[in-house]
C-alpha cells in the first residue's frame, strides 16, 4: 500500500514536469532565452546557483526518501531506538561542505557584481536618460536631442547607458531579455548598461508596485542594426511635416492645441503626458492596445478602462467628425 | 459626535435591558460568565487559544483575499478586480498573513506551551500577555475595518513610500494600514519581552537554558528578534504617520526627504520578521519530528547554535531586499554573502531531523506529516533563497513572480506547515482532545498538493517575465497556462482549510478525550501535565534532571515527574478587564486619527491613560488555589 502510494505521487510530480516543460516563456520577454550580454551573465549565475541547488537538493532528498521508507513504524513492530545525541563528525561534515559550495557560488557572484555595475566609456555609448511615470516611461536621447514615450530604440551591438530617473513614486525597469532590472527612485539617478545582441522587439515591464496602473506600465524595445538606427534618428530629428491649412488635419491641429497639448507638450509641468510628436510611428497606444484608429477612439473615450489609474482624462465630449480629424492630424506626425 | 453619544446612550438602555438593569446580582452575574471570564482572564492557557481562535479567522480571511487574486489572474485579461481593487486585495494579504494569521498563531502556540515545557505556572507577566492579545486584536480588527470604512490600504504589504504619501494614495487606506499595524506591533513587541522574561526567569529546578527543548529555544530566539526588530517598524510607522496627518516630508524627496529610508526602515524590521516567523516552526518541526521518531533530537547543541546564529544573521542581511535600489556593487556583495552564510546553519537544521529520523521509529500521525511535508517543500524555499541572494541573479528575480514563489515556499510551507504540525501536535494539551487522524491526514494531502501546484508553476512564471502584484498578464508570451494551473491549485488549499475547520468543530463536539501523554510518546515537560492542565498548570513544581525531561523519567522507570516542592496552596493572578479597556482606547485613538477626528482620537487615549491610572493604583494581590494531589484522585 504504502509503495503504491508513492508510485502514485511520483506519477503526479511527473506530470506536472511534462506539463511545464510544454510551454516556454516568449523570446521577447522570457529570462531563459537571453539576447544581451548581462542578461547572459546574469543567466549562467542562475544555471550555476541551481546546479548547485539541485545537487544539495537530491542529496537531501536521497536521505529524506531513504529515512522514511527504511524507519517507518511496521505493523506489530514497537522498537526502542536507540537514544543517539549526535555525532561531530557528521555536523562537522555538513557545516563544512555547504561553506565550501557557498564560496564557490560566492566567488563569481562577486565577480559579476561589480562587472555588472562598471560603467562603459562615454564613447562608442548610447545614453539614455529614462524617467518613470505612473504609468508610462519617458526616453530622452541627450546625445541627440530626442524625446519619446513608450518604445525606446537601440543599436543592436553597442552599449546602452540607461540613466534611470525617478519623479513619482516606485518603479522598476525591466527588460527581461537583455538583463535584469533596477528600481526607478524618486529623487535619485540609477544606471543599468545593457546591449542587444540580436534585432529584434523586446519587451519591457514595470516590476515595482507602482500604484492601479502598475499591470499595465509596459514598454518596448526595438533593437535595430546600425544602419537603421541611424535612420531612425535622422527621421525622429526631422520636425514634424505641418498640415495643409483648412484640410481635416488643421482641424484635429486645432482641437489637439485646445485638448491635448496642456499635458502632452509639457505646458503644465505637474501634470505631463507622454511627448506624442511622431506619435503616428508608434506600434502601440498607451503602450499596451496595437495602434489603430479604433483602439485611439477606445482609449480617449475612456482611458480609465483601458488603464486604471492613470492621469488622461476623458475625451468623451468630441463629436464624430471633430474625432475623426483628431485622429488624423495624430496619425499625420510621422 | 451627536450621532456617537445617541448610538451610545442607546447601547447602554439595551444593555441594561438585556441584563436586568444594574442591581447588585449584576456584577456578580457578569463576573461569573463564560464571556467575562474570557475577555478578562490573564491565564497564559487561554490567551493562547484567543490568539490561535483570532489567528485562524484572520487566516481565513487573507486566504479569502488570495483566493480572489487567483480567480483574477485565471485567465488573462479577467475584469473580476482591476486596478486598486487588485491592490487592496495583495496588500491586504499581504499585511494579514503576516501579522494577523502568521503572528498571532505563533503567539498561540508559545503560550501554550512554552510556560508548560519550562514547568511554569505562568508568563512572567500574566496582565501585560493579556494586553498584548488585545492590543494585536484591536490593531488587527482596526486594519481589516478598512474595508468597510473608506477603502483597504492599497500600496503594498511593504508599503513603500512614495505610493504609500498622501499624494499617490489618498483616502484612509494607507492610515488604516500605518495605525493597524501601530496598534498591533506594541501588543506584539511587549508579547516578545514578555516571553524573553518568562524563559529567562521561570524555567523549573534543573531546566538550565541547555535543556530547554528546541520549540522553548525558538521562542526565546524569536522573542529577541521580536524586541530588536519591532523597534524599527514602529519608528517607520511613526514617520509615515507624520508624513501622513501632520505634514511632515521625511519620504517625500521634493521636500528634501528619502523613500530609501523607508525601504531600509522596513526591512531591517522585515527582514528579521521573516525569521521571527519561521523560527518557531523550526523549533515545532524539532519537537514533532523528535517524539514521532521515538528519539531524541539529533545534535541539540548545535539546533541551538544554528538557531542564536540565524536570528543573528538574520539582522545582518536586509539589503537583500534592496539590491535593485542601486546602493552600488560594494554593499550588494557584503550583504549577499551575509545571506549565503544563512544556508549553513539551515542546512544544519535539515541535516539534524534527517538525521534524528535515522534510526528512529517513525509514526506518520498527522502533525508528523506536516513534519515530513514541510522538509522537502521548506528545502526548496531555501534553495530559490540562495539563488536570490547572489545579486546579479536577483537583478532578474527582483518583483518578479519568482519572488512570490521563493516567499510562499518558505512562509507557507515553513511557517504554516509547521503551525500546522504545532496545532495538531498541542491541540490535545490545548483542548483536551485528539484532532481527529482521517480529517487530519486529508486535511495535509489536499493542501500539500495544493500548494505545490499553485507556487511551483510561479518560479517559471517569474523567468518568463511576469512581475508580481500585477492584475492582469500579456497574452501569447506563455503565461496562460501556468497561470491557470497556478489558480486551480488554490482549490486543494481551500478544500484542506475546509477539511481542518470541519475537524475543529467535529474535534470539539465528539473527539477522543486526550491523556496527558496524549501520543504516548511525549518527551517534554508539557506531556506530564493532564490535558488540559489546571489553572495552576504543575501542582507541584518539577524537578528536571535532563534534556527531555519527561523522557528521562520515563527512562528510570517513573510515571512522572519527581516534584521539587511540598503541596501547597498556589498563588494565582487576578483577571483584569483593564487590558480590553486599554486596547479599546487605543482603538478609538486609532480610529480618530485615521478620520482625522481629533476629538475622538483624545477620548480614546483619554481611555489610555485612564487604564494606566486604573493599573498603578490597582492593589489586587491575586488569589490561592489550593491544588488537587495528583496521587490522589487527581484529574487524569
Amino acid at each position: 500500500m504504502e509503495r503504491l502510494r508513492v508510485w502514485r505521487i511520483g506519477l503526479l510530480v511527473s506530470l506536472v514536469m511534462l506539463l511545464l516543460a510544454g510551454c516556454s516563456g516568449d523570446p521577447s520577454l522570457s529570462v531563459l532565452d537571453p539576447k544581451g550580454s548581462a542578461a547572459k551573465i546574469q543567466l549562467n549565475l542562475i544555471y550555476w546557483s541551481l546546479g548547485l541547488m539541485t545537487v544539495v537538493f537530491v542529496i537531501v532528498i536521497t536521505i529524506y526518501v531513504y529515512v522514511l521508507v527504511r524507519y517507518r513504524k511496521r505493523k506489530g513492530q514497537n522498537r526502542m531506538p536507540e537514544q543517539v545525541h549526535g555525532s561531530t563528525k557528521l555536523e562537522i561534515i555538513w557545516t563544512v561542505i555547504p561553506i565550501a559550495a557557498l564560496i564557490a557560488l560566492a566567488i563569481p557572484t562577486v565577480q559579476y557584481t561589480f562587472d555588472l555595475a562598471k560603467e562603459p566609456p562615454a564613447k562608442d555609448t548610447v545614453i539614455i536618460d529614462v524617467t518613470g511615470h505612473q504609468y508610462w516611461w519617458e526616453f530622452k536621447y541627450p546625445q541627440y536631442g530626442i524625446t519619446t514615450a513608450q518604445e525606446v530604440h537601440i543599436p543592436v551591438g553597442k552599449k546602452i547607458l540607461f540613466r534611470i530617473h525617478g519623479k513619482d513614486v516606485l518603479h522598476a525597469f525591466w527588460i527581461p531579455s537583455l538583463g535584469g532590472k533596477v528600481d526607478v527612485v524618486p529623487g535619485r539617478v540609477n544606471t543599468l548598461t545593457l546591449d542587444a545582441q540580436e534585432a529584434k522587439v523586446y519587451q519591457g515591464k514595470c516590476a515595482e508596485l507602482c500604484g492601479a496602473g502598475h499591470a499595465l506600465m509596459d514598454f518596448k524595445v526595438f533593437a535595430q542594426k546600425q544602419a537603421d538606427f541611424d535612420k531612425w534618428l535622422a527621421a525622429m530629428k526631422q520636425p514634424v511635416a505641418s498640415v495643409s491649412a483648412s484640410s481635416s488635419e488643421a482641424n484635429g491641429e486645432k482641437i489637439f492645441k485646445q485638448n491635448c497639448m496642456g499635458c502632452h507638450a509639457g505646458i503644465n509641468p505637474n501634470i505631463q503626458g507622454p511627448n506624442l510628436n511622431k506619435f503616428a510611428t508608434r506600434s502601440t497606444i498607451a503602450g499596451i492596445l496595437p495602434h489603430n484608429d479604433e483602439n485611439i477612439k477606445i482609449w480617449l473615450k475612456n482611458p480609465q478602462a483601458v488603464k486604471p489609474g492613470t492621469l488622461m482624462p476623458k475625451i468623451d465630449y468630441l463629436n464624430k467628425d471633430e474625432l475623426n480629424d483628431l485622429i488624423k492630424y495624430l496619425d499625420s506626425r510621422k | 459626535m451627536g450621532t456617537l453619544i445617541v448610538i451610545l446612550v442607546l447601547v447602554l438602555f439595551l444593555a441594561a435591558i438585556f441584563t436586568g438593569g444594574y442591581n447588585k446580582q449584576f456584577q456578580e452575574r457578569v463576573r461569573k460568565s463564560r464571556t467575562w471570564d474570557w475577555l478578562t482572564t490573564v491565564d497564559h492557557k487561554k490567551i493562547g487559544i484567543l490568539y490561535l481562535m483570532a489567528g485562524l479567522v484572520f487566516f481565513i480571511i487573507g486566504g479569502i483575499e488570495a483566493t480572489f487574486m487567483r480567480l483574477q489572474l485565471f485567465v488573462p485579461g479577467n475584469d473580476l478586480f482591476v486596478g486598486r481593487t487588485f491592490n487592496e486585495l495583495l496588500t491586504m494579504h499581504g499585511t494579514t498573513m503576516i501579522f494577523l494569521a502568521a503572528m498571532p498563531m505563533i503567539f498561540a502556540l508559545m503560550n501554550a506551551v512554552v510556560p508548560l515545557q519550562i514547568g511554569a505556572r505562568d508568563v512572567a507577566f500574566p496582565f501585560v500577555n493579556a494586553l498584548g492579545f488585545w492590543l494585536f486584536f484591536s490593531g488587527g480588527l482596526l486594519l481589516n475595518l478598512s474595508w468597510i470604512f473608506g477603502g483597504a490600504p492599497d500600496a503594498g504589504w511593504t508599503s513603500y513610500t512614495g505610493l504609500a504619501l498622501n499624494q499617490y494614495s489618498p483616502g484612509p487606506g494607507v492610515d488604516f494600514y500605518v495605525l493597524g499595524l501601530q496598534i498591533a506591533g506594541i501588543g506584539t513587541l511587549i508579547g516578545g519581552l514578555n516571553f524573553l522574561v518568562t524563559v529567562i526567569n521561570l524555567r523549573a529546578p534543573g531546566m538550565t537554558f541547555l535543556r530547554l527543548p528546541l520549540f522553548t529555544w525558538t521562542a526565546f530566539v524569536t522573542s529577541g528578534l521580536i524586541l530588536f526588530a519591532f523597534p524599527a517598524l514602529t519608528v517607520a510607522l511613526l514617520m509615515l504617520m507624520f508624513d501622513r496627518l501632520f505634514g511632515a516630508n521625511f519620504f517625500d524627496y521634493t521636500m528634501g526627504g528619502s523613500t530609501v529610508i523607508w525601504e531600509h526602515l522596513f526591512w531591517i524590521f522585515g527582514h528579521p520578521e521573516v525569521y521571527i516567523v519561521i523560527l518557531p516552526a523550526f523549533g515545532v518541526m524539532s519537537d514533532v519530528i523528535s517524539t514521532f521518531s521515538k528519539k531524541r533530537l539529533f545534535g541539540y547543541n548545535s539546533m541551538v547554535f544554528a538557531t542564536v546564529l540565524i536570528g543573528f544573521l538574520g539582522f545582518m542581511v536586509w539589503v537583500h531586499h534592496m539590491f535593485t535600489v542601486g546602493l552600488g556593487p560594494i554593499s550588494n556583495s557584503v550583504f549577499a554573502v551575509a545571506t549565503m552564510a544563512i544556508a549553513v546553519p539551515t542546512g544544519i537544521k535539515v541535516f539534524n531531523w534527517l538525521f534524528t529520523m535515522w534510526g528512529g521509529e517513525i509514526q506518520f500521525k498527522t502533525p508528523m506529516l506536516w513534519a515530513v511535508g514541510f522538509i522537502p517543500t521548506f528545502v526548496m524555499g531555501g534553495m530559490t533563497g540562495v539563488m536570490l541572494a547572489l545579486p546579479p541573479a536577483d537583478f532578474q528575480y527582483q518583483d518578479s513572480y519568482f519572488v512570490v514563489a521563493h516567499f510562499h515556499y518558505v512562509l507557507v510551507g515553513g511557517t504554516v506547515f509547521g503551525l500546522f504540525a504545532g496545532i495538531y501536535y498541542w491541540w490535545p494539551k490545548m483542548f483536551g482532545k485528539l484532532l481527529n487522524e482521517t480529517l487530519g491526514k486529508w486535511h495535509f494531502w489536499t493542501f500539500l498538493i495544493g500548494f505545490h501546484l499553485t507556487f511551483f508553476p510561479q518560479h517559471f512564471l517569474g523567468l518568463f517575465g511576469m512581475p508580481r502584484r500585477v492584475f492582469t498578464y500579456q497574452t501569447n508570451v506563455g503565461l496562460e497556462k501556468l497561470n491557470e494551473l497556478s489558480s486551480i491549485g488554490v482549490a486543494g488549499m481551500v478544500i484542506g482549510t475546509i477539511l481542518f475547520l470541519i475537524n475543529i468543530i467535529y474535534t470539539l463536539r465528539k473527539g477522543k478525550k486526550a491523556k496527558a501523554d496524549a501520543w504516548e510518546l511525549g518527551r517534554t515537560l508539557e506531556w506530564s501535565i493532564p490535558s488540559p492542565p489546571p489553572e495552576y498548570n504543575f501542582a507541584q513544581t518539577p524537578l528536571v534532571r535532563g534534556f527531555d525531561a519527561l523522557w528521562v523519567e520515563k527512562e528510570a522507570g517513573n510515571k512522572s515527574m519527581t516534584p521539587a516542592e511540598p503541596l501547597g496552596s498556589i498563588h494565582m493572578p487576578s483577571p483584569s478587564y483593564i487590558p480590553i479597556l486599554m486596547s479599546l482606547g487605543f482603538f478609538v485613538a486609532g480610529f480618530g486619527f485615521i478620520v482625522r477626528g481629533i476629538p475622538a482620537a483624545a477620548i480614546g487615549l483619554i481611555i489610555v491613560v485612564v487604564s494606566l491610572f486604573l493599573r498603578s493604583f490597582d492593589y489586587d494581590k491575586g488569589y490561592h488555589v489550593e491544588p488537587e494531589d495528583p496521587e490522589k484522585g487527581g484529574k487524569e
